[in-house]
């Protein structure tokens, strides 16, 4: 904004109350309607978070009320008639009668005592009860958020990295464990048990639309559990500061219907198709060749270290580097040169391969859907 | 009232030294190896995996010495000592005890001490068992791992050097290592050329 507009702003909002007035109730605005969409506690989008969501406006409500009612009551005695101090004294106080004094001695008429005390201890009173009622709804919803409902549930297996989530669904049979990372898929209508652990530091896993916090703290394995009811996707971000790129360690729960859920999981199960033409080929070769083989898994290939997020499906990621930036060759290309410009501190160190290696290995990357 | 002269002096100094000090915690992100290209004047072998062709030119005079910034700043060396097990160094090295591979703590140094002895030594891969990790660990990563390794024997500096290691360790932590004198050991029979 330029210097006029803002000395016309500030004498506008000094000489105008109203606008001031409005500019707040912009504010709230604002504050009220962002509370919605795919990273929203607000939004509430399964059982859990529906609780959640009911007593966060249980209690928005009662304390609203509350708020006025004491606002109210602060305001009346500005609006009464101002008591003389000179003898002549408003109705309901009566001279007390004693030894002489220059001083105006008053005594406090005893039926206005009564009534401040019963109106005092009636507020207590109510104040009491719904402090206990707000205590009685906390409890209720802490338990209910909290049981257990289902003996055999799908597992998913969350790990906290700095700066990215380790998704790891796990199976019997370990040729169907599937890898992946910064995006869980689960289905709908049916909880899911989330094991959370972190390898370095203490991370917190938190998807507003779904569930409450839960600290991810190294060392401590700990559970949770997600139900989601409609499908959709449902952004989370790591909720306790972990370094440097904790603003970027982003992560994405999509719900899909149970039969849809059932043949991405199917479909994730099987190899990886190999490459399907030169250019494929050689940016396999080039992936394999290089820095990248050092980090990352691509399953079916050798390819199989597990300092950063499995690649096995990354074309088909919503995003890379964690919800850092989208997916797409462009973003891709920028990211595999010099990743410290768009997440400075990330642990991947900067490529600088050669414009045909790279052209080839972001055929390859994009294949890996 | 008398100038005070002296107190001033004192903060001054102070403040110098505070100001010395933010080197050692210093973080750079978007880096350049230090004197990458040393790594082919020492070559102690025509021979390495990866090489496209066999260099016939005997280059073994040691050039002067390289000096390596990351063994006087904390972040780096702390980031060579993630990369130590991040890249499986612990695998044959352990955590400087030795294992497979010759001990990293003592002061026997087969294939030199130097800095960018070390270099090449991981770039380059040595015979029985050390892989060569030439355009598989990028430059700096490598002048971090060779900064970590030789603050292993006391050889960085002492005041970037960690206090407290990332695992178990039953020597004392780098800094209050006392730097050992290192030597070049001869080459262990099983490292020599088949005749």
């Amino acid at each position: 904004m330029s210097a006029p507009g803002t000395r016309a702003l500030v004498r506008g909002l000094g000489t105008r109350p109203v606008r001031a007035l409005g500019l707040a109730a912009g504010f709230a605005c604002v504050l009220l309607s962002g509370g919605y969409g795919p990273h929203s506690a607000l939004d509430p989008a399964g059982p859990q978070a529906q609780r959640i969501a009911t007593l966060w406006w249980l209690f928005f409500w009662v304390c609203t009320v509350v708020y006025i009612l004491v606002l109210l009551v602060l305001f009346i005695p500005t609006l009464r008639r101002r008591r003389s101090t000179t003898g002549e004294l408003t109705a309901g106080v009566s001279p007390a009668p004693g030894p002489a004094s220059d001083a105006p001695v008053t005594r406090p008429d005893p039926a206005s005592e009564r009534l401040t005390s019963t109106v005092v201890g009636t507020a207590v009173g109510i104040t009491t009860v719904i402090l206990f009622i707000l205590l009685v709804a906390d409890m209720v919803t802490g338990r209910g958020i909290h049981s257990n409902p289902d003996p055999n549930p799908l597992t998913v297996k969350l790990v906290g990295h700095q700066w990215w989530w380790e998704v790891q669904y796990p199976d019997v049979v370990p040729v169907n464990i599937v890898n992946d990372a910064n995006e869980v898929h689960i289905p709908t209508g049916r909880p899911v048990k989330f094991e959370l652990s972190s390898s370095d530091v203490i991370h917190s896993f938190w998807i507003p639309n779904l569930h409450g916090k839960k600290d991810m703290v190294p060392g401590h394995p700990i559970g949770t559990w997600l139900q989601a009811d409609r499908p959709g996707m449902y952004v989370g971000q790591c909720a306790e500061f972990c370094g440097h790129q904790h603003a970027n360690m982003r992560l994405a729960v999509i719900a899909h219907e149970p039969k849809e859920f059932a043949a991405w999981l199917q479909k994730r199960r099987e190899p990886q198709t190999p490459p399907r033409n030169s250019e494929e080929i050689k940016g396999q070769q080039v992936f394999l060749g290089s820095t990248c083989v050092m980090c990352h898994t691509i399953q079916g290939t050798t390819a199989g270290a597990r300092l950063g997020p499995d690649l096995t499906h990354v074309g088909s990621r919503w995003a890379i580097g964690a919800g850092a930036i989208p997916n797409g060759p462009g973003h891709v290309a920028g990211w595999v040169l010099d990743p410290q410009k768009k997440k400075p501190g990330v642990r991947m160190p900067p490529n600088p391969l050669p414009a045909q290696d790279l052209r080839a290995l972001l055929a390859y990357l994009e294949s890996l859907k | 009232m008398r100038k005070p002269t002296a107190e001033l002096l004192v903060l001054v100094a102070c403040l110098f030294l505070v100001a010395l000090s933010c080197k050692r915690e210093e973080r750079t992100f978007r880096v350049s190896a230090p004197e990458a290209d040393a790594v082919y004047s020492v070559q102690l072998s025509p021979l390495h995996p990866g090489a496209t062709q066999p260099t016939t030119q005997q280059t073994a005079q040691f050039p002067s010495p390289i000096k390596n910034p990351y063994e006087e700043n904390a972040y780096a060396l702390s980031e060579g000592q993630r990369l130590y097990s991040a890249y499986n160094c612990v695998g044959c090295h352990a955590h400087g005890g030795g294992g497979m591979g010759p001990p990293l703590i003592d002061d026997q140094w087969i294939y030199g001490y130097a800095p960018e002895q070390v270099y090449a030594t991981i770039v380059q891969g040595r015979p029985n068992g050390m892989p060569s990790f030439m355009g598989r660990i990028p430059d700096y990563q490598v002048w971090q791992l060779a900064a970590y390794v030789r603050s292993m024997s006391g050889q960085a500096s002492q005041a970037a050097a960690p206090g407290r290691d990332d695992h178990m360790k039953n020597s004392p932590p780098s800094n209050s290592t006392d730097p050992a004198k290192p030597q070049n050991s001869s080459l262990p029979k099983s490292a020599e050329m088949p005749i």
